[in-house]
Formats: structure tokens, sequence, C-alpha cells
């Protein structure tokens, strides 16, 4: 049992802290305003291209077949730095990886990882929010194509997205599980028609909703068989769920090394109860930043896609909220005419315990799943 | 990185978890069986386990790390084990690291009164002191300041009881009584107290992740079986969530306990303790919590004495307040930020 380094995690560590010193791009760390997406795009090219992105993902599809561990190293680092967190992409890369052939995985993780293409995510729908399975979107055969006729909403990056992991009805005769397949669909098609959705803290690229009116999608892009759909989307939602595989870590380091400092700068201007939701956005962070240590040290014995997906964002949500009061408390609203930035911040948490599954959803997922508790 | 438990370190957590399944209280009225309890003192014994931060190890260091106790520490609470770990532990590193002789026989630490930190006279008299974990203890060590750091002094046993603890009796000292210095012993300097008192957080973290385990197991048991509007009151989604959310918090304790017995020997001595301290901040929280939750989810029959629930919530409030329960631990969080005053 060791949460110190190797020599060659140190070495690792060493040249990453070295090159974050040229290269941080000083985006925020998280959602706050429009400019930060374009800057992500750019910021997940330099990762990979200097060896900083997708360490533990396989050397086929250009990752680097490290241990996982390294994710969590870099995590440390890119928040001791106060550079922007990695991207969030591990859910695409494993649920593909987990149901796609070897010509899906072929054809279209290399541009996943290496950020040359970038992928929304087709679940959610104006009918199918935490009831996923009930979803109405369908995907037509004709000829070698499906035609795809829905709504897609809550689409994250759904406006800058060239592809969509898409998950549709194909088979209406069957229970509502059974019937849906998963496909990768270019976004750039006259069938689709892409509208930004405004979030709480006013920004708009984050956010979308998407009507497909006759786009096309090729059967050989069916990602898993016919059906298959419902079991990549859990996969997928697992692993959205891993603050490990989101890279939050460094998000929620970056944004409480940012509140220290205010409150180190101007220690007279926080009153106790100011103080005491920044002590506990620190504990809660550090709480973490550990338990992705032990989860992705856990991953030594194999990966799995499993309920704890779900212990982990229950806990991540707590950290992202907990945090998201420090900033209103301590950032300050800008209500004086000052920086609102920290208030779009604490905004922007509320949507973590919505995305990737509500936390009710979450807690049913530990109580059926983890402690065995009988079916209502 | 690979804070997966090692082999031995597996076995060990298997022994423990095996000597208090097999003599560990099952039942409240399980506490009041001498014979039971006396079984457990002597598989406890037998192992060696209170030695574990004796010193014997490389370069007068202890026979294990900190990690090998807390395994200890965390099955002997999830079993709501009634045996002394905690207090010879820690009276076994205080001599440790003063280089005093191995005890003449069982003893432990006495605590300031609020619990917060060690005993410690001030010129000459001890204004009060608690003796904790003091069952069968002959003696228990308590500090003395001095010019050149704190000096080892022993107190003489009172009548140790079940106060708070049904599981690990106290004594308050005789306030007659002065402390009598221990011979041989050195000066316990700066460095040593936070390491002393990472360990001690350290361990009661881990009796908090083993007390929420063990709370939570009887409470899923019991929340499977009552029944009430013609269903298990464990399929109600009410019950599921606040059950769901004690595993949480159990699993987050878990994670920020290991590296805090991890720290106490790996990092230094400052890290040490502010890594020990954001696991008590933690791990305090989350056990009253989820003692709290176990309690409702046994409803009346969980305010009753003969239910366990309130053995493992009065449990985890000692657990808590040695060393500084909340606040004052995330006070001293704050201080490694270099912020003052929580």
């Amino acid at each position: 049992m060791d949460f110190g380094d190797s020599p060659a995690e140190r070495a690792f560590r060493l040249r990453l802290r070295g090159w974050l010193e040229e290269h941080n791009p000083g985006l925020p760390a998280s959602s706050t305003d429009d400019e930060y997406w374009a800057g992500m795009a750019r910021w997940h090219r330099e990762l990979y291209d200097a060896g900083f992105f997708g360490m533990s993902w396989p050397t086929a599809i250009g990752g680097q077949g490290m241990e996982s561990v390294y994710e969590a190293i870099a995590d440390q680092e890119l928040a001791a730095a106060g550079a922007p967190p990695r991207p969030s992409l591990g859910y695409l890369v494993w649920g593909i990886l987990e149901h796609g052939s070897d010509d899906i995985q072929a054809r279209l993780l290399p541009g996943i990882v290496n950020g040359r293409d970038r992928w929304c995510q087709g679940f959610s729908e104006p009918d199918a929010g935490s009831d996923l399975a009930s979803l109405r979107t369908r995907a037509d055969r004709d000829g070698d194509d499906y035609v795809i006729t829905g709504h897609k909403v809550w689409t994250s990056y759904s406006d800058d997205a060239e592809w969509c992991l898409l998950l549709a009805r194909t088979d209406h005769d069957v229970p509502k599980h059974q019937g849906i397949s998963a496909f990768a669909l270019a976004m750039d098609q006259p069938g689709v028609q892409r509208r930004p959705l405004r979030m709480i803290n006013g920004i708009t690229k984050e956010f979308g909703e998407v009507v497909f009116d006759g786009a096309r999608v090729r059967a050989a892009d069916m990602i898993g068989a016919p059906g298959e759909g419902w079991a990549l989307a859990m996969t997928v939602v697992s692993h959205e769920r891993e603050p490990g595989e989101l890279g939050y870590v460094a998000r929620y380091g970056k944004l409480v090394k940012e509140l220290v400092a205010r409150v180190r700068k101007e220690p007279g201007a926080y009153g106790p109860e100011q103080v005491r939701e920044l002590a506990w956005a620190i504990v809660e962070a550090d709480m973490l930043r550990l338990h992705v240590c032990r989860r992705l040290s856990d991953r030594l014995d194999g990966i799995s896609h499993g309920p704890e997906g779900s212990v982990d964002k229950l806990l991540m949500t707590a950290v992202e909220q907990t945090v998201g009061h420090a900033a209103l408390v301590v950032g300050g609203t800008g209500v004086d005419g000052g920086d609102d930035t920290w208030l779009k911040a604490y905004l922007y948490s509320r949507a973590q315990s919505v995305m990737g599954g509500t936390s009710q959803i979450q807690r049913n997922l530990v109580a059926r799943r983890i402690l065995g508790l009988p079916a209502a | 990185m690979d804070v997966r438990l090692s082999a031995d370190q597996q076995a060990l957590r298997d022994a423990v978890a095996q000597a208090v399944d097999r003599l560990g209280p099952r039942t409240v009225a399980d506490l009041d069986d001498p014979a039971r309890a006396d079984r457990l003192e002597a598989v406890v014994d037998g192992a060696g386990w209170r030695e574990l931060r004796a010193a014997g190890g490389a370069a007068g260091g202890p026979l294990t790390s900190g990690v090998e106790a807390a395994i200890v520490a965390e099955e002997l609470g999830r079993g709501l084990a009634d045996v002394p770990f905690l207090g010879p532990t820690l009276a076994a590193e205080l001599r440790r690291l003063t280089g005093a002789p191995p005890a003449p026989g069982p003893e432990t630490v006495a605590f300031a009164p609020d619990l917060s930190g060690p005993a410690c006279a001030v010129g000459g008299g001890l204004p009060a002191a608690v003796a904790v974990d003091a069952a069968g203890a002959r003696q228990a060590l308590a500090l003395v300041a001095s010019a050149d750091g704190d000096r080892l002094a022993t107190l003489a046993p009172g009548r140790a009881e079940p106060r708070l603890d049904l599981t690990r009796p106290t004594w308050a000292s005789d306030p007659a009584a002065a402390p009598a210095p221990l011979a041989g012993a050195g000066a316990l300097g700066d460095d040593a107290l936070s390491r002393w008192t990472a360990l001690g957080l350290a361990l009661t973290c881990a009796d908090l992740v083993g007390v929420m385990r063990g709370a939570l197991s009887l409470a899923c048991d019991y929340a499977a079986g009552r029944r009430q509007y013609d269903a298990p009151i464990g399929s109600f989604q009410a019950v599921q969530h606040l059950l769901a959310d004690a595993f949480v918090a159990m699993e987050g304790s878990r994670s920020v306990a290991l590296h805090a017995a991890w720290a106490v020997d790996a990092l230094g001595a400052p890290e040490a303790l502010s890594a020990a301290a954001l696991a008590k901040a933690y791990c305090a929280r989350a056990g009253r919590d989820v003692c709290e939750a176990v309690i409702q989810v046994h409803g009346g029959i969980g305010n009753t004495w003969d239910c366990l629930a309130h053995v493992y919530l009065r449990r985890a409030l000692l657990s808590s307040d040695l060393f500084g329960g909340v606040g004052p631990n995330l006070g001293r969080v704050l201080a490694h930020h270099g912020i003052g005053g929580a």
C-alpha cells in the first residue's frame, strides 16, 4: 500500500511539471464563459502531442498503454499548476472499446484520443431523462443506411462536435431496453439541426439540443450489434460517473487553490463562516484526489464497468457543490459590480447532481446493486 | 503508486476480522458476558496486535507502518471489539518516540477532559485527565511540560467504566494524585508530538470507518427483513437513499483514512499531521451522520438500549472526539494552507 511515486512515476510527474511551467494556457477551471470550450480543444491537442493525454488507453488507438495511476498523477500536477483539467472523454473511449468492432475502433477512436475529432453524446431526450430507455428517436433501415428521426437535448458540445454517439430505437416490438442501438453519426449533414441551450450561468457553448429529421448514418457505423445500445449506454455512463475518468480532480484542485489564495491575500476580509466553507472545500477536494488514487489502483486488477461509478459520482457531486458553495461565499457574486466568474462557477456546480444520471438515480443504483436492498 | 493492500496486509485484515466475527459482541447483552470478552482479549493479546507500533523495526522504528495498525483498528471498530487497542498502541508509540523502556504491564494514555489532545501537566499539577480505552490498564501515560519538551509521566489507575463508549471504558484521574515522572525516557519534541498525533488521528479515523461499515451492515440487514405496508422497508426509496448516502460517506472516509494511515510514516511530520487532520474532519462528520442514519432506519427499535445501533454511535462519538473532532481538525487543515483560525 503506497500513495508515493515509483521512480518511473516520479520521472513522469517531474516531466509533466516542467512542461506545465511553459504550457499552462491560463483557462478558467470550468465552464464560466464561452471562450472556455474553444480553448479546451486546443488544450486537448497540446496535452496529447506532449504525451500527457490518454496515457492509460491502448496504444492501438493512440494511447500509451500505461497504468491508470498515471492519470491520477497527471490530475494532481494539473491541479498543483493551476492548469485546466484534461478533457473528459474516457467514457466514450471505454464504451467504444467495450462494444465496438475492430473496424469501428480503428476508425473512430484515434480521432477521439488525439483531439482531432470532437464528439457529443446523443442520449437524453425531452421525454427521456432519468428514464433513458424510454427514448423515442428512431433509426429506420434504408438500404445500407439508417434514417434518423428524433430530438436529443441537454447534449454537451453538440454545437461543435463532428460526431455524435447516438442512441436510437431500431426495434419497436421488444421491451424498451432491448430495442435500442448505438451509432456514430456525422453531425455535419442536412438532416441535423443544432440549437444552443443557455445554461443557468449564461454560457451557450456547452449545452445544446439536436433535431434529427432524415439524418443518415451508415449501417456500418452502428456500434455493437442491433439492440446492444442499452448495454453500451450503461458502460458509457458508468465511466461518465467516475472522477478518475473525467479528470475532475484537477478542476476542483484549481478552484480550491484560487480560493485559498484569495483568503490568504486578505485574511481580514473573510469571516469564520466563509473560512469554514473554504475548509470543507479543501477537505472534499482532497478526499476526491485520494479516492481516485484508490480507484485507479484497483484497476491494476483489471477495469470494471460496475456500479462503483455511482458511488464516485455521488462523492464527486458533493465535492463540486461544496467547492461551489465556497466559490459563492469566498469568491462573491459580483453584485457590487465586480467579477462574477465565481457566481458562474457556483451556478455551474448545480448541474453535477443531474448530468450523467441524477443523484437520485445514483442512490437507487447504490442501494440496489451494491447494498443489495430489495426491489420495490 | 499502488494503494491496494498487500497480500500480508490482506491476511492481517482477515485474521482480525475472523477474531471479532467469532468473539466480538453480536448483541448488546453480549457486552455483559465476561467469558466471551476474555476469550477475545486472549486472542488479541496473543496475536501481538497491540505491539505493532512498539520499537523493534528498522532503525529504531516501529514493527509495522501505520497502515497495519489502521487495518487492525478498522476491523476492531467494525466488530465493536470490547478489548483495548487504541490506548495501548498510542502508549507504545509514545514510549518508542521517547526511547522509554517497554511498559511493565497493560497501559493506556490519558487525555485532556475534552479529549482533544494528551493530558499535559504544566507546573507540577495535572488539572484533570481522562484515561481512554482503559480496560485492564494498570497505568496511563500523560505528559509533563518541561523546558526541553514534554516528558512522559504515569498516572495511577482509577475505576474503568463504560461511559460514552460501551466497548472502551474510561476513567477520570484523581486530581489529588500527581503524575509520576517516567524514568529512562527522553523528551517528546514537536515533530514527534505531531507524528504521534497523526497516528492517533489515523487510528481513530480507521476505527470510524470500521464502525460505519459495521453499523451499515446492521442497518441493511434490518431493512431487508423488517416489513411494513406488506413490504421490506429496504424496498422504499426513502430508506434506500438514506443508506446509499451513508455508504457513500463511508467510502469517502475510507479513502482519506487509508491515506492518513500511510502518511504517518511516509510523509514529513507537518504533512502527516495535515493529512490526518483532513481525514479526521471528514471521518468525524461522516461517522456521526452514518450512525444517526442507522438509528433512523431501525425506527423505534433503534431508540432502545437493546439495539446495537447506539453502541456504534457511542463508539463513533468517542473516536471523533479523540484528538479533536470536526472543528479543531478543520482548523489544522486551514493552518496547513496558511489560513489561521477556523
